[in-house]
């Protein structure tokens, strides 16, 4: 199915189960344990061996001996993996650095050698036998020292790397109320709670993985690829992910090194990631520098704004699209953002939880904070005041050139730019505002003592664009009327089970009891997949399209010839006449495959989601201990299939926000070139005690231009702001503004008002 | 983990004996630290000896006055006790300030005296690391070390011990009983009992090779004001920044020990008759001769404001 015009009313909108608080479909197996991770697929093959990763020790260099033989005679091995006898290996389209190292090493814990032995233990034991000699390199490990040297990417996800809109350097300064200031983010890790993890077997030259991933069709090309396999020869299946936030996006050493692991002990070998290895090991969200700069006038609005960021990567690798929200998110006539990437021999920076807008979005929302204090400006009013129903930066525009040939005649006034689909902002700050009690608010800093604590509030605007991938469905019925459905989407903890079971029970006019839903397997047609906030709305969409198919389908069997079918209660009905929908698969299955395409409408209008988060913290007047007190998130997304698993995809990306704010920090080793705090005692995330009273509002809108389902991504949506309003809510209660994340106590403790 | 060898022993002198027979061996009681470092190879032990079944589980009342806790207390257990809930509040409070319900389950009295050092090089074998492998240097100086001592540290080590629970029992004046491979019996106060890390970092404690501790005592009660401020970057299940252990009487004296600051739990009898002069000059005296990191200086007014927190809770 081609989407090429606005969404009509459809089948959809009757929500009867779309729309429907429905609990989780895979929620009882998962609280019995009876749904298994990828390591825990005991059965699906006889005889699995146990693999275990080494990870290199230095983070550049060239490996100069390795001695494997007292591990290939310890007690139970059956194979030692290296680059040196694994033959020949490409790499994965996805991949920066190589998934096997050696003789060249390119960071720090990148997999040298896998271990294959009768047990876990074993497997354990000899690796820790190995001897490796390396020729360390020097590497650049350290940011800032390294911004200088940072180059102009070649692309940039979104748009390109710079922009320019009018004349910013002059604007800005000729602004009445001007702000420059610098804000870091720190190297962070997804740490999702399921590591990695693959089970492999060969059948001949074909190979089976069970594993735990993402994006499938991609896991499936870039096996083969890396492994030198025609992609028809690899089948791939994850039917249950325990969390991802993009850290499973890509095929890692656990997947290949099994199947490498498999075919040299000739039998099913699994492989997971240990915890210390999998943040050195697989990829982290990049840490940056952002310069930001606004000038506005005395009556608050934005003149010039300036969006500068700086991130690492190994060579190849990708920029941080910090920059990509201040493109569109609020009005001024002179703008600019520049994106530049700097050359770093630390693990591989990738996508975590909402790339580019999640960094973004904690710079530039204290930077309007900062710019509302300025202006004495209430920050809610101030960021309603730089609405824009436009898109001020559009690319079209900025590059001075329209490839699509479809831009309006130059001229320049605004409401030549495109519009965005949806852009519900101002409703969201207001709603916020309202419901959280802000009028309250005391603007003045560390002023409001309650409960023995320094109190304040905070507020941020959140911002994520919304991306459309193709994705494709196959629908079933069966003669008892049942419904199956098969994609290669997957489900990572979102609800995807339960939201394609309500599509399909909508369509077809079941109730959803009459769904199965199978995910995850690359037999299936290809999907979205779970990423970029994308998968909710594009596989339901994708479910949609074969439904309408199996509609037809059924219509024709059944001998109608109306196209204004109704399929309610197990029935299909038109003209008085009405036959249960059973029948038309009396004499065998009917089978439908579609995929939902989107054409020119994605390129006509901006589609993004809005949202807005209000925060409140308490800090101790003693100690400068942080926790926060009550949060509130409201959303404009589209529509929302299930206000259920939507407010806990929104509720967990607050709290991951939290964590942001408060305490995640991938800290580098400047000397060694490695992240320290390589496990989960190091690495904090928040805990149950961090988190208060969480509330989530979903403005109640539609979005045609999305997709036939009119709902868009909220996932990412709910962590882009969050620790903006954390920290604006940390200088409102003590006056302390720290730039630099994560806001620790000790960046606070020196400059608190005293105790007393 | 290397391979090893298991046995129960039927009593702690026969646990000590057997401790000292076999080289390379070590105690294990909840496993929850020893089992973790076995899995990283930091600790290779070649024999276990089990002490669960020794008998040294219950909470006695000492005649004379005090509590004789047993080594395999569980933590969860004796943070319970009524009798220290009710006369030792510290040490409660403390024990419910570490870890987690499922690891106070596990974790014992003598475990975690003798939990190990969290610096998160020592974690990583392969890096250098004095405590782990003596002489191969200390990653954390000039590293990462926010976490770190900054009271009594080193040039080999600068290491913190990072028990709650042993940072109470410093400020109760506990003391650690002993079990020699040659049957003697010992009992040493807890201020002795740890050590600093001076030339030898991989030396944490006063005990022999193969003593077994078999207890720990209490003094009488001493009433007062007891708590115990845990600071830390998330509201639970970290270990602390900083922590203050204080018994604050109804005249404004008082003892305090602080952890998270060095090798041992920290307390300096001339900083408490300066209690009643407020949080500074103790904290002064408490700190005389820091020596901290760039990441680790923030210890330096978190301890104080810290001990001001304590004292005006002390003070209602
Ligand atoms: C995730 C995590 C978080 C934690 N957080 C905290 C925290 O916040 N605060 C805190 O204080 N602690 C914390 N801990 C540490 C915990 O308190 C210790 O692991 C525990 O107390 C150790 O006790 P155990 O009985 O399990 O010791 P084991 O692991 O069995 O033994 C530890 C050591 O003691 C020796 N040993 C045991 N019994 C004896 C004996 N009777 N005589 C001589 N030697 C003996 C062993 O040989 C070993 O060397 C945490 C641990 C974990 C894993
Ligand atoms: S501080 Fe101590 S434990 Fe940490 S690296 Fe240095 S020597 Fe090792």
């Amino acid at each position: 199915m081609k989407f090429d015009t606005p969404a009509e009313p459809n089948a959809i909108d009757q929500l009867k189960v779309v729309g429907q608080p429905l609990d989780r479909i895979d929620g009882p197996m998962k609280t019995t344990g009876r749904a298994p991770y990828a390591y825990e697929r005991h059965d699906v093959a006889p005889n699995q061996a146990y693999g275990y990763v080494v990870g290199s020790t230095i983070a550049k260099g060239k490996i100069t001996s390795m001695d494997i033989a007292r591990a290939q005679a310890a007690p139970g091995v059956l194979a030692v993996v290296t680059a040196q006898n694994a033959g020949p290996l490409g790499k994965g389209d996805m991949n920066t650095a190589t998934l096997l190292g050696g003789p060249e090493i390119e960071h720090y814990h990148q997999a040298v050698a896998l271990v294959v032995a009768e047990t876990f233990e074993q497997a354990r034991d000899a690796a820790q036998a190995i001897r490796i000699d390396y020729a360390p390199a020097d590497g650049a490990y350290d940011l800032a020292a390294s911004r200088d040297k940072a180059a102009k990417p070649e692309k940039l996800t979104g748009g390109p790397p710079d922009t320019a809109v009018g004349d910013f350097d002059g604007a800005f300064a000729a602004s009445e109320v001007r702000l420059d200031e610098t804000y870091t983010t720190p190297d962070e890790a997804h740490a999702m709670m399921e590591p990695h993890a693959s089970i492999a077997a060969w059948n001949g030259d074909e190979l089976m993985v069970w594993t735990s991933n993402q994006m499938i069709a991609w896991a499936r090309k870039d096996i083969a690829k890396t492994l030198k396999l025609a992609p028809e020869k690899v089948r791939v299946s994850s039917p249950f992910i325990g969390g991802g936030f993009g850290g499973k996006l890509f095929v890692r050493a656990d997947a290949v090194l099994a199947a490498l692991g498999a075919r040299a002990a000739k039998r099913p070998v699994k492989v997971a990631l240990t915890r210390p290895l999998m943040f050195n090991n697989t990829p982290h969200r990049p840490a940056t520098i952002q310069r930001i700069r606004i000038g506005a006038s005395r009556e608050g609005r934005i003149t010039a704004i300036g969006h500068e960021s700086w991130s690492g990567d190994l060579e190849d690798g990708k920029p941080d699209g910090a920059v990509s929200q201040t493109r569109m998110l609020y009005a001024g006539e002179n703008r600019m953002t520049t994106t530049r990437l700097a050359v770093l021999d630390l693990p591989e920076a990738n996508a975590m939880r909402a790339p580019g807008e999640a960094t973004g979005m904690m710079a530039l929302e204290i930077a309007m904070d900062e710019m509302a204090e300025k202006l004495r400006l209430d920050p809610v009013e101030f960021r309603i005041r730089n609405d824009t129903q436009v898109v001020p930066d559009d690319p079209g525009r900025a590059s001075g050139s329209d490839p699509q040939g479809k831009a309006p005649s130059a001229g320049g006034d605004s409401n030549q730019r495109r519009a965005f689909s949806q852009r519900k902002l101002v409703e969201c700050l207001r709603l916020g505002a309202d419901k959280f009690g802000w009028s309250s608010r005391n603007p003045q800093p560390a002023s409001t003592r309650q409960d023995g604590l320094l109190i304040g509030h905070g507020v941020a605007a959140a911002f994520r664009n919304n991306q459309v991938v193709k994705s494709g469905a196959r629908v079933r019925l069966d003669a008892r009327g049942a419904i199956q459905v098969d994609t290669d989407m997957t489900d990572i903890g979102t609800g995807s089970y339960t939201i394609i079971a309500q599509t399909a029970a909508e369509m077809m006019g079941v109730p959803i009891g009459r769904v199965t839903v199978r995910l995850g397997d690359s037999s299936f047609p290809v999907s979205a997949g779970s990423g970029g906030q994308f998968g909710g709305n594009c596989s339901t969409a994708g479910v949609y399209a074969a439904c309408v198919k199996l509609r037809e389908e059924i219509g024709r069997k059944l001998g109608f010839n109306a196209a204004d079918l109704v399929f309610a209660d197990g029935e299909v009905r038109s003209g008085g006449r009405s036959v249960p929908l059973a029948e038309a698969a009396r004499d065998g299955e009917l089978v439908a495959e579609d995929t939902i395409e989107f054409g020119a409408i994605a390129k006509k209008y901006q589609q993004s989601t809005f949202g807005a988060h209000f925060v409140e913290v308490g800090v101790d007047p003693f100690t400068a201990e942080i926790r926060v007190r009550r949060m509130l998130a409201v959303c404009a997304s589209g529509r929302i299939l299930n206000p259920k698993t939507a407010r806990s995809q929104v509720i967990g990306a607050m709290t991951m926000g939290v964590g942001a704010a408060l305490m995640e920090d991938l800290v580098v080793d400047k000397r060694a070139g490695f992240f320290v705090n390589h496990d989960l005692a190091g690495y904090e995330v928040p805990v149950h005690a961090d988190i208060p009273h969480q509330d989530v509002i979903f403005l109640d809108e539609t979005d045609p231009v999305s997709s036939p389902m009119k709902a868009k991504g909220v996932a990412e949506l709910g962590i882009c702001g969050v620790a903006a309003a954390v920290a604006n809510a940390v200088y409102n209660a003590t006056g302390v503004r720290v730039r630099d994340y994560p806001v620790t106590l000790d960046k606070l403790i020196e400059k608190l008002p005293s105790a007393a | 983990m290397k391979p090893f060898t298991f046995e129960r022993a039927a009593s702690p002198a026969e646990a000590a004996a057997a401790a000292a027979r076999t080289p390379g061996s070590k105690f294990i009681a909840g496993g929850t630290n020893l089992l973790d470092l076995m899995k990283l190879q930091i600790e290779t032990p070649a024999h276990l000896i089990d002490v669960n079944g020794l008998g040294l589980d219950a909470i006695d009342l000492i005649p004379e006055g005090g509590l004789r806790i047993g080594a395999l207390v569980r933590n969860t257990d004796l943070a319970a006790d009524e009798r220290v809930r009710r006369d030792y509040g510290v040490l409660s409070r403390a024990l419910l300030s570490g870890a987690s319900g499922q690891l106070r389950n596990k974790a014992t009295t003598a475990g975690n005296l003798l939990q190990r050092t969290r610096c998160p090089y020592f974690y990583d074998t392969a890096q250098p690391c004095n405590k782990r492998q003596p002489g191969s240097g200390c990653s954390a100086l000039g590293g990462f070390s926010r976490q770190h001592a900054v009271m009594g540290v080193s040039d080999a080590c600068i290491a913190t011990h990072p028990s709650d629970m042993a940072v109470a029992m410093r400020v109760l004046d506990a003391k650690v009983e002993t079990v020699r491979p040659d049957g003697n019996k010992r009992s040493v106060p807890i201020a002795e009992f740890h050590t600093l890390p001076g030339d030898t970092p991989q030396v944490e404690n006063t005990l022999a090779p193969g003593e077994l501790i078999t207890a720990v005592t209490l003094p009488p009660p001493v009433g007062g004001t007891q708590i115990y401020r845990k600071v830390r970057d998330r509201a639970s299940y970290a270990f602390a920044l900083v922590s203050v252990a204080a018994i604050v009487q109804r005249d404004g004296s008082g003892r305090v020990a602080l952890g998270g600051v060095a090798h041992k739990p920290w307390r300096v009898e001339a900083a408490e008759a300066e209690l009643p002069n407020g949080p500074k000059a103790a904290a002064e005296k408490l700190l005389a001769g820091a020596r901290t990191t760039p990441d680790n200086a923030y210890k330096i007014p978190l301890v104080e404001r810290t001990l001001g927190a304590v004292l005006a809770k002390a003070r209602g």
